[in-house]
């Protein structure tokens, strides 16, 4: 279980995180929803150890995350990034492979770049496509390798942010189904962070809504059209009145 | 009073406080060098980068510099009867200062500004942050081969650049000075100290880890968006360029005058 207690984090005058409390349990797909500018993804690399929090604890199956051991610890984890952040300079089953031919458990390149085309098989990609660069791929051929990049080691808990950013809905639905089969067969933990409710839908057990560096509210994804909290409605639907101002 | 002190105290701190960075940036480089893992295939492609592709700029500047060498001192050696010593200053000037500043020099602008804008694009589009989550360390795996490759490379380039900047003087003596051939090579040879190509293939070396250090450094401290990578780019430049010039007084200063 991943437990977030009073979580602070500031950049200058700026508090982005203000007392943020959230489990996430074991096997289940957590979705952050907010706004643009709310400290998702800030949530999410203090969680990885990417960005040290100010101020509260963080622990994964009960131990601090900032006092574990780093490379055990990352090694648990896999995930998507916004724009795929694929390296440049590595083919597309280099890229996916990055994990398995380093480290104390490095495989035989030859034996990893097999995982990489059953994993690149895995999100919908041809093996032809093991041997391009990410440049000559898609926008959506780089979210489907970056996918199969986290889910290469097979991982405890995955993270995506922003999964379908910058997709058009077909693909995005394309996406979607993916992370929700691949988190579903591997028994895995996810955490999401996105503002497209059609992920939200798609993907989630349980949702929260984080906003003016808080929770605002948290349960599961059946009961989120039902909460009567005005910031989740306002933001589920798209409302430009309400509590939440418009232009932040 | 107060106000002006603390105007012109603000810069000095600030400027101490980046020097302590890059020296702290430097000593993790070095603390990493030796410890594994080892990238030994991005060392390669960093020597093929930096190194390979390099010595074409390198030989221009080179046998360009050596020309004009030979005709100025052999403008200004007329005036007081001594063309002959040509061959001799050439060679000197080449080994000891103009191979390796002007090829640390081009090697800066080359070099430096390629590695804080492909570090600093890494930056912006999360690939280091990637790199993290993929338990690899981003200095290990993107400063210290580039870092270890510049210093190995730059004095062989600096070598490859002595051996065209005299050839550029001879080839100038002998079509356009009237020197006979055989005697422009003898005088080189007769001339020519090792410590005079040793001592700038240590500079070579020096100017090398200076080069990657700021491209390495400007690149991983890049600000946010394309801005902020071309900030990144310039400052490499322009710092590596500098801290070489500061770096030769510094070593000609050790070398050549107790």
């Amino acid at each position: 279980m991943i437990a977030l207690s009073d979580v602070h984090k500031c950049f200058g005058d700026n508090r982005v995180l203000q007392g943020v409390n959230l489990e996430i349990a074991s096997g289940t797909s957590m979705v952050i929803i907010g706004g643009s500018g709310t400290g998702k993804s800030v949530l999410l690399k203090c969680i990885l150890g990417l960005v040290r929090p100010d101020q509260g604890t963080i622990t994964l199956d009960g131990q601090d995350v900032t006092k574990a051991d780093r490379d055990a610890f990352l090694a648990r984890f896999g995930m998507l990034f916004q724009g795929g952040a694929l390296f440049d300079s590595l083919k597309v089953w280099e890229n996916v492979a990055f994990r398995l031919v380093r480290g104390p458990k490095a495989l035989p390149k030859a034996q990893a770049r097999e995982i990489a085309i059953e994993k690149l098989r895995r999100v919908g990609l041809k093996p032809t496509v093991a041997d391009l660069y990410p440049a000559e791929l898609s926008g959506g051929m780089q979210k489907r390798v970056g996918l199969a990049r986290a889910i290469a080691a097979e991982p405890e808990i995955i993270f995506f942010d922003e999964p379908t950013t910058g997709l058009d809905p077909i693909m995005a639905g394309v996406i979607n189904d993916l992370i929700r089969e691949i988190v579903t067969e591997m028994g895995a933990t996810a955490m999401t962070i996105t503002h497209d409710m059609s992920s939200v839908r798609a993907i989630a057990d349980n949702v929260a809504m984080l906003h003016g560096g808080v929770i605002r509210w948290t349960g599961p994804v059946s009961e989120m059209d039902a909460t009567p909290d005005p910031y989740v409605q306002q933001f589920i639907h798209g409302r430009a009145d309400g509590p939440i101002e418009s232009v932040r | 009073m107060t106000a002006v002190l603390g105007a012109l105290g603000r810069p000095v701190l600030q400027s101490v406080a980046a020097v302590g960075r890059v020296v702290l940036f430097a000593g993790a480089i070095l603390g990493h060098i030796l410890r594994p893992p080892f990238y030994l295939r991005e060392l390669g492609h960093s020597i093929l980068q930096i190194g390979w592709y390099s010595l074409p700029v390198v030989g221009l500047t080179a046998i360009f510099t050596g020309g004009a060498l030979a005709l100025q001192i052999y403008a200004g050696g007329s005036r007081f009867n001594a063309e002959s010593v040509v061959p001799s200053i050439v060679a000197i000037g080449m080994t000891r200062e103009l191979g390796p500043v002007l090829g640390g020099l081009m090697v800066a602008a080359r070099v430096a500004s390629s590695i804080a804008a492909e570090i600093g694009t890494m930056k912006v589009t999360e690939q280091i942050d990637a790199l993290v989550t993929l338990s690899t360390n981003p200095l290990k795996y993107l400063a210290v081969p580039r870092v270890v490759a510049a210093t190995l490379s730059m004095p062989v380039l600096v070598a490859v650049g002595d051996a065209i900047g005299i050839m550029g003087g001879w080839l100038v003596g002998i079509t356009r000075l009237d020197f006979n051939s055989a005697a422009y090579i003898k005088n080189t040879v007769d001339f020519l100290e090792t410590w005079d190509v040793g001592s700038g293939l240590v500079k070579g070396a020096v100017f090398g880890f200076i080069v990657a250090l700021m491209g390495c450094y400007h690149g991983m401290n890049s600000a946010r968006g394309a801005q902020g990578v071309g900030a990144a780019t310039k400052s490499a430049v322009v710092s590596a360029s500098v801290l070489i010039l500061a770096a030769n007084y510094a070593l000609t200063e050790l070398f050549f005058t107790s």
